[in-house]
Order: structure tokens, then sequence, then C-alpha cells
């Protein structure tokens, strides 16, 4: 065993830590889910720079254009990037639909989509759940139908993150409506500015825009866009959902929000209360600390465990769940310590810590849903990892 | 990073479940329970001949040179079978305290015999006070002549009825700072004056008062220097933190497999309870406790096998996993329903061993303390 980060990494870091730092505006608020188009556009150009500094794919094989990294190296990437709340990482594309395309895109598929995806050109969003298929995905019903070399595609998708900023959809639509529902589903690339596609805003509770409707009308895709073979689309969407899982974010931000508030409480004080040295606050705020690095912990394994060849299935599920309600709990009570103030939003001249915590308590309630709930991750540790039968 | 078992640890780790499934049955331990001595010394012979109590010590003494990690990996396992007996007390809070800090008289007298299973040890640091602060440390050394006199009560001393020496943790001077002035002494427990009664604990594991009226020990009894044995209390205290974290992974790892199993089998309403989500997520639940007390754990004791400062991971480990072991209990026993609950079930033999473990070389607030002091809250 070694906990250290080898030499190398630990260059590495510091040379991002000092990319970031020089990057970043004194008052950027954060990798705020709402992004104004001002942020958007500090985004986009961030993401170039990461790119040509290699560090957007630098885990992607070589052949790709990437370095190969280990997948260590890129979860400490991700670790530092979100613990300095920089925006600019890829998610859609770099982390999920990249590697799919590796495992199961034709030549010609990896050629197209792969490059402006490395060079961060690119923004693409996932087309997954619909209005009646939540976690029930496999139930979706958008349909794919077959008209000689195209597929028409009918139907809505929902929750879908950052389709007003993207350029490009992957999504799960129907091509075999008499098949067990599992084996009629096909994984198909679609460009957003196609014909029959339009987008409509769902403001989340901060009132932040992240989610979209997504509806399609008679939209023609080439079949050229399927990846892998057609009806065996879930089978894909599987495979990606490993690439999404080691969960660093999570404790990255938990472990922010904690030095944050402690660093504020320390100076200030709690509202009229207990200063900050006083038992409660010094007792919340380490019990959070010490969460964030047993999840911290899990989301190395999980980069581990990928970098030794081994698949990790309930691995991600625990470092998933674990770390997204740790989150939750974490922006809780930082928001409990900041006491009255702990409710003024951003913008409002006396709010502690640019109103970042409200923000940020109201944001983790997507962690324990998106990409599988809380309960569907822990139905997948019961299942696949401790083998209990299926309900 | 690497966070696997070497070849040699994951030898070591399954050649010890072997052993102990086979050597350390639960019907074992429930007798033991029972015994006053608390352990057979046919196992403790066996534990010997294995060289697990030379394992972590240096090859001149007898030992086979392994590192804390490699014992971290062996206490795991026998956390895991609930070995009753002094391992961890002689090992652990005894051996490696007097290999760290002993004189070379010192070690020669001692590691030798542990490594040869004929000498069992203990350290009695905490008193009626029942803390693992400085403060605590209370009882009195005396300087007399060329010998020292102790006087007071040390309580909750681990396997102290068995041992045939005790470290002794002792106040020699009282300073501003409660850190200065500790001393430690090696103290054979026949020594005239020292008595030691039993404490009827929750897991009729062997703690025991230990009393000191009028104890001569000569100053060679000093282990380290005088007025300066904090430190030397202080490591001590984070290596059986940290062993006791691995311990209790042991038996938390247990506790999910009986778990699991139990959900399997046990049939209602026509099907196993195990296909009913409500049991799956209690099950899903113990695992991820486990899983992050496992790296919490291991990080503490590879940092303190490495000799890299360990405070900080030493704290959050013990903290963690604590908790995660207690509340993975609580769930095995929501899942297994009313049989969990009765004496004939092993289930029980965890969870009892689990709180006493809790608070063990400091309880969850005690070291969430020391962690925000670490880090500056």
């Amino acid at each position: 065993m070694d906990f250290r980060l080898s030499t190398e990494d630990e260059a590495f870091r510091a040379e991002l830590r000092q990319f970031l730092q020089d990057e970043m505006p004194a008052d950027w608020l954060g990798a705020s889910r709402n992004p104004d188009n001002e942020d958007w556009g500090f985004t986009l150009q961030l993401r170039k720079k990461l790119a040509q500094k290699g560090w957007l794919t630098m885990h992607w094989p070589h052949e790709y254009g990437g370095q190969g990294a280990p997948q260590i190296k890129s979860t400490l990437f991700a670790d530092e990037v979100s613990y300095a709340s920089a925006p600019g990482r890829d998610i859609f594309g770099v982390r999920m639909l990249a590697p799919t395309l590796m495992i199961h895109g034709t030549e010609d598929q990896k050629k197209e989509y792969l490059p402006p995806i490395a060079r961060g050109e690119v923004q693409w969003c996932q087309g997954y759940s619909e209005p009646g298929s939540g976690s029930d995905l496999a139930s979706l019903q958008t349909s794919a139908v077959s008209d000689g070399d195209d597929y028409i595609i009918n139907g809505s998708k929902i929750w879908t993150s950052m389709a007003h900023r993207a350029d490009w959809i992957f999504m799960l639509a129907r091509t075999d409506p008499g098949a067990p529902k599992h084996r009629g589903i096909s994984f198909v690339l679609v460009n957003m500015n196609t014909p029959g596609v339009t987008v409509r805003p769902i403001l989340n509770m901060t009132g932040g825009h992240e989610f979209n409707q997504v509806f399609f009308d008679d939209v023609r895709v080439p079949k050229s866009n399927r990846v892998g073979e057609e009806n065996r689309g879930w089978y894909v969407a599987v495979t990606l959902l490993d690439f999404e899982r080691s969960g660093v974010d999570y404790s990255a931000c938990a472990r922010r929000l904690v030095d944050d508030t402690a660093d504020y409480a320390s100076k200030t004080g709690t509202n009229g209360g207990a200063p900050a040295g006083g038992s409660w606050v010094r007792n919340a705020l380490t019990d959070c600390y010490i969460e964030a690095e047993a999840c911290r912990l899990l989301a190395y394994r999980v980069a581990w465990m990928q970098e030794h060849g081994m698949m990790p299935n309930m691995e991600a599920s625990m470092s998933k769940v674990m770390g997204s309600e740790t989150l939750n709990r974490t922006a809780s009570t930082c928001l409990e310590v900041l006491d009255l103030y702990g409710v003024l939003k951003p913008g409002d001249s006396r709010a502690p810590m640019k109103g970042r915590v409200p923000e940020q308590w109201m944001n983790s309630f997507s962690g324990t849903i998106a990409a599988g709930t809380s309960e569907v991750q822990r139905n997948i540790i019961a299942t696949r990892g401790l083998g209990l039968p299926r309900g | 990073m690497d966070l696997g078992l070497s070849e040699t640890q994951q030898m070591l780790k399954n050649s010890a479940r072997a052993f102990l499934e086979q050597e350390c049955p639960h019907s074992l331990v429930r007798a033991m329970e029972q015994d006053q001595k608390g352990y057979p010394p046919e196992l403790w012979k066996s534990m010997v001949d294995l060289g697990w109590t030379g394992l972590a010590f240096p090859e001149k003494y007898g030992g086979t040179e392994g590192s804390f990690l490699d014992l971290a990996v062996l206490i795991e396992e026998m956390g895991r079978a609930l070995v009753p007996g002094p391992f961890f007390s002689t090992v652990v809070m005894g051996g490696l305290t007097i290999l760290e800090a002993g004189s070379d008289a010192q070690k020669a007298e001692h590691l030798p015999r542990i490594c040869q299973g004929e000498e069992t040890l203990t350290m009695a640091v905490t008193e009626p006070s029942a803390t693992f602060a400085p403060g605590g440390i209370q009882v009195e050394a005396r300087k007399d002549g060329g010998d020292y006199v102790i006087n007071g009560t040390k309580l909750f001393v681990p396997d102290a009825q068995t041992a045939d020496v005790i470290i002794v943790a002792a106040r020699t001077s009282q300073g501003a700072n409660a850190e200065d002035g500790v001393t430690c002494f090696i103290v054979p427990a026949s020594t005239q004056g020292v008595s030691i009664v039993p404490l009827d604990t929750m897991a009729s594991d062997k703690q025991a008062e230990v009393s000191f009226s009028n104890v001569k020990v000569p100053a060679g009894a000093v282990l380290g220097e005088v007025d300066k044995g904090w430190p030397i209390v202080d490591r001590a205290i984070q290596r059986g933190a940290a062993a006791k974290c691995v311990e209790m992974l042991g038996g938390a790892g247990a506790v999910l497999e009986m778990t699991v199993e139990y959900a399997k089998q046990r049939v209602q309403f026509g099907r196993p309870i195990g296909s009913f989500q409500a049991v799956q997520h209690h099950c899903a639940n113990i695992a991820t406790y486990a899983e992050s007390s496992r790296y919490m754990a291991y990080q503490a004791a590879w940092s303190l096998s490495e000799g890299l400062p360990a405070a900080r991971e030493v704290s959050m480990a013990k903290a963690w996993v604590s908790e995660a072991y207690r509340k993975a209990c609580l769930l095995a026993h929501q899942s297994h329903g009313a049989i969990g609950f009765t004496q004939e079930h092993d289930l029980q033999l965890f969870t009892r061993r689990a709180r006493v473990a809790e608070l063990a070389y400091g309880d969850p607030k005690f070291h969430r303390e020391l962690v925000a002091e670490s880090i500056g809250i």
C-alpha cells in the first residue's frame, strides 16, 4: 500500500494549482450551475486552455491524442479542478461519450467525433431520461423508426443538462418496440441543429438553468450516427455509466465548503452565537471534513481499480452514493454554521462567502438523483455487489 | 498510490483467515467470555508458533522484520475472528512501545520473550478520569533515592489480569503543560503493591483496575526519559487507535457477510428478505461503512508504518471507523430481526465488542477534536 501521490503527480498537482490560480478571476463565484453568457464564455475559454495543456483528455489512450495517463492522475485532475470550483472540465464529451466511442464506435465515428472533443471545441449533452422514464430508464419510449439509411426520431428527453449550450446530443431511442425493453434500444448521436430538435429550459430550485427538455419531431438522422449495433444500445450505455462514477468531485466540493466555512467562521464568528472556536462549530465542521476524506479515499479506490484493469461496479456506486450524500450533509451543516446569514443568496450585499453556501446546498440535491439515484445505487451495491436476489 | 495488499500480505491474510476459522470458532470466543484467564494457552501457543507475536519485530530479537502495516493485515483477520487474548496488548501496546522507546537492555530483555510468546504485556494509560488526554495521567511516581515509588489507580487497563509486565504512564512532575512531567515505567505485574481487580464489561473483554500502593521500581524501569514520556504514550495511543481500527474493520467485514447470508436465506412472504429493497439498502449501507472504513483504517496504519506524521490520519480513522462499525452493527440487527438480539446468535458478539472498541484509545468525540486541532479549525 502507498497512499502518497507519486513525485510526478505531486509536480503535476503543483503546476495545475498554479495554473488555476493564474487563470481564475479573483471574484469567481464558483463553477455555478447557471452560467450566464459571460461565464459560459469563460468556461469555454478555460476548457480550450485545459485542452491545450493536454489535461482535458490526458487519460485517453495515445492513439486518440491522449497521454495514456494513469486513472489516478486523471482523478487528481478532477479533484483539484473541483476543489478550485473551476469550470471547464467536460463530463459529457471527454468522460462519457469518448470512452464509449473508443469501445463501441466505428473508425469513422472515432475520427469524426473524438478530435473536436479533445480540443475542447464541442459541447455534448446526454439524452437518457424521459418524462416517463427516470430510474426505470429502459422503459424509454422515444422512437427511432427506420427509413432507408436514416432514422426518424420522435419523442422527448428531459433533465437534459446543458442541452441549451450543446452542439450534439448522444441519446437512447427505441428501435424495436416489440422487443423486451432492454433489447430494443439504440444509441444515437444527433446534431442539435437538426430540423425538428427544440429545447425548452427547465429552471431548477436555485433559479438556475441547467436542465432542459428536448423535443424530437420527425428528426431525421443517418444510421451511420448509431453507435454499436441496432437494438444493442442499452449495453453501449451501460458501459458508459461506468465512466462517470469515480465521484471525486463530490468530496472535493465538500472539502472546499468545509475549508471556506471554517475560514469564514474563524474570522467572523457565527451570528451572535458561539464564536468560531465554539465546540459545536468545530465538531460539526470536523465531522464533515472527516467524512469528505473518507469519500475521497473511496473515489481514489475506484480510480486505482480502473488503473489496475479491474472494473469498478459496486465500488463506483459506493463512492457515488456516499459522496453525493456527504456533499448534501456538508452543505447543510455549513449553512447551519452561518446561522441566519446562511440563507442569503449570491448578490445580496450581506451574504457571507458570496452566497455560495445556500446555492451549493440547493444544488447538492441533484447529486443524489442524477446519474442513478441513491436508491438505485444501493440496489446495485446489494444485487450486483453483494449478490442479493433481485426483488 | 497503491491501495492493494502486497503478495506477502495477501498470503498472510489468507493463511491467518484459514487458521482462525479452524482454531478460533465462535464457540471458543463464547467460552472465553466466561473464562477467567480469557484465552486458551493452546491458541496462544499456536499463534506464537506461526510467528505472529514476532511479526513486527527485528530479527535480532527473534522477530521476522514485518512492518506495522503487515501487523495491521493480521489484526484485521483477528478482528474478524474475534480472537480472545492478549495479542493486541502485548504486541501493539507493549512490544512496539518498547521497540520504539526502550533502551538496548530493555529491548533485549523483553522483545525476545514477546516473540517467543513467553511474556505478555499491557499498557496502563487511563485512570478513573477516563481520558486519553495527557492531563488524565495523575498516578504519581516519586523519586526515592535510586528508585521510584508509584501510587495511584489505573482504570480500564486491557488484559492486565494476565499480563506479566505493565507499562505504566505516571506523573513525575506537575507543570503548566500536562504533556510535561509524564514518565513511562516498565513494571512487572508481580511487583509488590500492584493489585489487579477485573472489571465486568459489556464485551466480557478483560479490562481491569490496576492499583499501585507504594510500588517501588528501580530507575532502570524508566522507559525513555524522565518527565518526557508523553510522546511515547501519544505514539502508543496512535498505534493502538490505528490497530483498533483495522480490528474493527475485520469485525465489520464479518458482520456484513453474516447479514448478507441471512438476508439470502431468511424467507418471508414467500421470498428471501434480501430481495426486499429495504433490507438490500441496509446491506448496501453496511458494505459502504465497511469499505470506507477500510481505506481510512489502512491510511492510518500505513502512515504509522512509514514513520510519517500520522496524527490527522489516525484520528480521522478512529473517529470514522468507530462510528461506521457501530452503525453497521445496528443495521445488521435491524436486518436480522429478533434472532440477532438473542444470545445464541453470533451477531451480538460483534455488537458488544464494537461498542467497547469505539471507546478504546479515544472515542470519536476525542479524535474529532484532535483532527480539528491538526487542520486548524
